[in-house]
């Protein structure tokens, strides 16, 4: 009675590794292995769902009364090829990153990630103390200004008079 | 390379499930374009990897976790090869019965794919068409130098190491392309279509670009003709439907497209094959050309480096 679930055990254990790789690993390109270890546990699992006891390959002929299901063959035709598809996707964008980073892997992404911030949070507060030490600076300025107009106005008016 | 095996073993399972169609798929995409494409990357971003991994244990205990799970649930399942399974009723035995008086064509996963799923498919191809220009635009190179005949005459050199390779590919390149014709045009009657067509077209000019260079093959096959065969496949599947419509039918309802019905689905249906093999062909051969392209930058750019230390 068991014997009849195996093909789903199969498909449950690939699906299992496929789920392991992309947990464990930190390196994308293995990460990607494992999604399309788990995507072909997809594949698999719609494929022998397909499969009818004594029947053949869904194509029409005149002596066979019994055929596999058609359905899950076309679901699974097109998902292979859109699956390649986006798994070269993936992978450009891994090497975009490896020409960006160095490294394609996830820990060394996220510390350059957090010391650029952090770099770029440094700026920011430094370029704001900046601006708020010109800002006194051109205060001071511009009263001392003021008050050297004033007393030369003062010394002016005083020798008109 | 283990992927590769990987790719041919489960193309092997499918024939033995009966999935002709899909066999052919996977041994055309699982072990060879998928293969090579991981091959490039890995090459361009190093084989080394970081032995620390994120605590083991943890997406250990995960994983079993979902797998006993998955496994439970799989008590309820029908068994294996069961006839009377529910995947096996509603729409399926009208596929059966009556798809030789409604689209007249043998393969039934074709006449699924191609007219009762007509839509469906369009999605697919418009997936493949959008991922394409996902890559093109994370990879794209640019125009080339016009003055790149140093990296040529390497590439000359390069290729004229494996005389005995060169010459097998050259005769056998031919061959692929017209497999690839006779899959395209027969996939009403036997296993293939669109998608498989495409795929082994694209690995013919793959073959080529891997053994002449990049150079060569830019030259045999212009990056801009293949952009525009892309975009030229989607459009004529949609316009296909455009007609339909116009002819008083649904979108993508063939029996308008001519007086005789079957005569009508039989036109769409080559017509979209078309336009689907167009696509999955260019698409191919443009992600391979611009992972290459890149690489060869990348090649370019580290000899300079090193020129200038």
């Amino acid at each position: 009675m068991l014997i009849g679930h195996f093909n789903y055990w199969i498909v449950v254990v690939l699906m299992m590794i496929g789920l392991y790789i992309v947990i464990a690993h930190g390196n994308l390109i293995k990460k990607i292995v494992g999604l399309v270890i788990f995507q072909t546990s997809v594949f698999i699992f719609y494929i022998s769902m397909a499969k009818v006891d004594g029947g053949t390959a869904p194509i029409l002929a005149d002596d066979i009364s019994q055929y596999s299901n058609p359905l899950p063959h076309v679901l699974i035709l097109t998902a292979i090829v859109v699956g390649i598809a986006t798994t070269a996707l993936a992978l450009s964008l891994v090497v975009r990153i490896k020409e960006e980073y160095g490294s394609i892997e996830e820990q060394k992404i996220q510390s350059q990630d957090n010391l650029s911030q952090d770099k770029l949070s440094q700026e920011n507060l430094s370029q704001d103390n900046k601006i708020l030490v010109n800002q006194s600076q051109i205060n001071q300025y511009q009263t001392s200004q003021a008050q050297e107009n004033q007393i030369q106005e003062y010394q002016q008016d005083g020798k008109h008079r | 390379m283990l992927l590769g095996i990987y790719g041919l073993l489960s193309a092997i399972f499918f024939v033995a499930m009966d999935a002709v169609d899909v066999a052919f798929t996977e041994a055309a995409v699982g072990a060879g374009i998928s293969s090579l494409l991981m091959l490039v990357a890995i090459t361009m971003t190093g084989r080394n990897e970081n032995t620390t991994r994120h605590k083991p244990i943890s997406a250990l205990f995960i994983v079993i976790i979902t797998g006993g799970l998955l496994l439970y649930g799989t008590f309820d399942m029908p068994y294996f090869g069961a006839v009377e399974a529910s995947i096996n009723s509603h729409v399926v035995p009208r596929y059966i019965n009556d798809s030789m008086q409604e689209i007249g064509i043998p393969n039934i996963v074709t006449s699924v794919l191609a007219s009762y799923r007509a839509f469906d498919t369009f999605g697919e191809v418009v997936v493949i068409f959008t991922a394409g220009i996902g890559v093109l635009a994370l990879l794209s190179v640019g125009r080339r130098p016009k003055d790149d005949d140093k990296i040529a005459s390497i590439n000359d050199s390069m290729s004229e190491q494996y005389l005995v390779v060169r010459i097998v590919t050259k005769m056998l390149i031919p061959f692929i392309m017209l497999f690839a014709l006779y899959v395209q045009f027969h996939g009403d009657f036997g296993p293939g279509g669109g998608f498989q067509a495409g795929v082994i077209f694209a690995a013919a000019i793959i073959l080529y670009a891997m053994l002449f260079g990049l150079s060569t093959a830019n030259k045999v096959i212009n990056q801009t003709f293949i952009e525009l065969m892309a975009a030229l496949g989607v459009l004529l599947y949609g316009c296909v439907g455009i007609v339909s419509l116009l002819n008083g039918g649904n979108f993508f309802d063939f029996n308008v497209l001519s007086n005789d019905p079957i005569a009508g689905q039989h036109l769409g249906i080559i017509l979209i094959e078309l336009g689907v093999g167009c696509t999955v062909a260019s698409v191919m051969i443009l992600i391979f050309f611009n992972f290459a392209g890149r690489k060869e930058l990348q090649n370019n750019n580290s000899n300079k480096n090193e020129e200038s230390c």
